[in-house]
């Protein structure tokens, strides 16, 4: 039984059938990669696992919790966090600011109505912020603007936020889009370690193969909205069928 | 040093305040009496005390717009309902405020959690229009609809016939405190040529205005003023980090509703008047502009443009024709009526004028607000005087904190 179980998830818009009939188990401790050419329904598939959406069949099931209905923080608060294709984080604030709301809605949960406490006197949170950007190399920038910062930067940012709150499950999406190599290196040497470290499952869509065979445990090819095989990144590599899907008929 | 539970900077700002509210009759009076510029004058206490009163209800809007962002029109609503409550207790009871002024307050609470409630289920200028909406709604019931609870047009007042049960014998016949009346002034000293009046409905709003910005402070430092700042960054993010927005916001709404509402109460309790007018779309809108003209999401800023707001509305509204032929009298004819045919766009009926260019210059070059004026300000100063701090060379501060 994994962590996450994926059974028959389909989803229509209007005419198009974004998925059908998907069915998956991410192991825990694993990182699972989810692959497909564009249109394949990657994005649209955790979208449902987040809440964004809600799927006209199936099930997804979090530590044997439906996760369907639920709102986005309801889902973290049960343990799922999520890195965006774009990373996602409060540019107004400062790199340390941030981290602490993490770690507010970790510790406090989704409304606390703290307003004559003193952020700057609540000790736990401020040394546990420390410690993660500690962990992340960015402590030297815990009094940055964030909006002013590098999108490398951004995105080790939006990652230290999610491991602030020591999720189950992290959900990433193509976590390398539109950096440059050694930014990429940086990330998947970073993922690495997290997944390692902490034991934290990962589920990540992604189009760098680089990335993908680097890092996954077990990878998903998904084609037209539905799941074409579940494999091994050795066994994927040579698949005819992801050839297929990837180059067309004629390949 | 360290006050009721502020940092060391916090400390001194508060301090500052107080300062400067409990000096306000003085400072605010800086040519004698009789002089040429004594027009420019606002030490009188009708003044002084809508500067404390608008500044609370400002100090109060901010927390909802310069925190989270979301943009009210439709505030002034509170301020009627905390009015029409405090001159109904005058009415009920007696002209003691200490029964009226915590009830206005919670009775906007609840009206803002209705009104909030439905309001924050849309953002952005939904929002706006929503609370508009309902501020509109709440000044056509109050001018007709609900006559006998506001007596319409007239507006709500005391008559002989009201029951007033706690009325004692003696008791002042106007708003007072425990016997502190506030129309009466405590002081009034003349020294050389300048007259000061140290009035006791100034000093109670003030007391009351400094401890509504202690609680702002306070706000603006804690955990959730940092939700509220978040809010207004990346709703996105902080609902995917476990943050449910909507409480949030609606608390903020409230906590701002109760401002105004006490705002409101303070009004009538200089005054013992409650109009619906109090309640018109125009009201609302004053407090935006206030807000943004002294800086949304800053501490200050709301009080300085409340402040700076009351004193046009009531000093260059009072400039007219025979007090311009008093400044360019010396002047040759021609150029006189010149300048006074200038001058009238600007000042008396045309006030609104001179506010008018006035905000649009600071929208367009100081986005900040005042407050931002006077940071660029002390900014020069200190790079004049050489001192550690190279702006251009230290990462951007997060603007809207309070400074």
């Amino acid at each position: 039984m994994g962590i996450l179980e994926v059974k028959g998830v389909g989803k229509r818009f209007g005419g198009l059938q974004a998925l059908s009939d998907v069915n998956l188990s991410v192991a825990e401790h694993s990182v699972h990669a989810i692959i497909g050419p564009n249109g394949a329904g990657k994005s649209t598939l955790l979208n449902v696992f987040v809440g964004k959406l809600i799927p006209d069949t199936g099930s997804v099931m979090f530590n044997g919790q439906s996760v369907l209905g639920r709102k986005p923080h309801e889902i973290n608060q049960m343990g799922i966090s999520r890195v965006f294709q774009t990373p996602e984080i409060f540019g107004d604030l400062t790199v340390m600011e941030n981290v602490m709301i993490s770690c507010f809605a970790k510790r406090d949960g989704a409304f606390r109505l703290h307003a004559f406490r003193t952020v700057a006197h609540e000790a736990d949170i401020v040394e546990h912020a420390e410690q993660v950007l500690e962990d992340v190399n960015m402590l030297d920038k815990r009094n940055m603007h964030a909006a002013s910062m590098s999108r490398g930067d951004k995105r080790r940012l939006e990652m230290a936020m999610c491991l602030s709150q020591d999720p189950q499950l992290l959900l990433l999406d193509e976590p390398t889009a539109g950096m440059a190599r050694a930014d990429t290196n940086n990330t998947i040497a970073l993922l690495k370690e997290i997944n390692q470290k902490r034991d934290i499952t990962m589920v990540i869509i992604e189009h760098d193969m680089h990335v993908v065979f680097s890092l996954a445990d077990r990878i998903t090819v998904l084609a037209q909205g539905t799941p074409l095989v579940e494999d091994t990144p050795e066994r994927i590599k040579g698949h005819p069928k992801v050839k297929e899907a990837y180059l067309g008929e004629s390949a | 040093m360290r006050l009721l539970g502020l940092s060391r900077k916090d400390t001194r700002f508060l301090l500052i305040v107080i300062f400067l509210t409990m000096a306000t009759p003085i400072l605010l009076q800086p040519f004698p009496e009789g002089s040429g510029l004594a027009t420019f004058n606002a030490g009188y206490p009708d003044l002084m005390q809508r500067f404390a009163i608008f500044g609370i209800f400002a100090i109060g809007f901010n927390i909802l717009f310069g925190l989270t962002g979301y943009l009210s029109f439709g505030h002034a609503a509170f301020l009627g309902v905390g009015s029409y409550t405090v001159v109904w207790m005058y009415k009920l009871l007696d002209y003691n405020v200490v029964y009226g002024l915590p009830l206005a307050v919670a009775v906007s609470a609840v009206f803002a959690v209705v009104i909030g409630y439905v309001s924050l289920r849309r953002s952005g200028i939904y929002f706006s229009i929503l609370t508009l909406a309902f501020a509109q709604m709440s000044y056509n019931l109050a001018y007709s609809v609900l006559t006998p609870l506001t007596n319409g047009e007239t507006g709500l007042q005391v008559y002989g016939n009201d029951p007033q049960v706690l009325l004692g014998a003696t008791e002042a016949n106007s708003p007072h405190f425990f016997g502190w009346v506030m129309n009466d002034n405590f002081w009034e000293p003349v020294i050389g040529g300048w007259k000061f009046t140290f009035n006791n409905g100034y000093y109670f709003t003030a007391i009351i205005a400094i401890i509504a910005f202690y609680v702002s402070l306070r706000i603006f430092r804690s955990p959730f003023g940092l939700m509220l700042r978040a809010i207004k960054t990346n709703q996105t993010r902080l609902n995917y980090t476990g943050i449910n927005t909507r409480p949030y916001t609606l608390a903020a709404f409230v906590i701002s509703g109760m401002y105004a509402g006490l705002a409101g109460g303070l009004m009538a309790a200089m005054d013992p008047l409650a109009g619906a007018e109090r309640m018109q779309w125009t009201a609302s809108g004053e407090v935006v502009l206030m807000t943004i003209l002294g800086g949304a999401g800053t501490l200050m800023g709301p009080i300085l443009g409340a402040g700076f707001i009351k004193y046009f509305e009531n000093i260059f509204s009072k400039i007219n024709d025979s007090v311009l032929h008093g400044w360019f009298g010396f002047l040759p004819d021609g150029l006189e009526d010149f300048l006074i045919g200038v001058s009238h766009f600007f000042v008396g009926k045309s006030w609104h004028l001179t506010l008018g260019l006035l905000f649009m210059l600071v929208v367009v070059f100081l986005p900040g607000g005042l407050v931002e004026g006077g940071q660029r300000i002390a900014a020069m100063f200190r790079k004049k005087s050489g001192g550690k701090d190279d702006a251009a060379h230290q990462p951007k501060p997060a603007p809207h904190v309070a400074e």
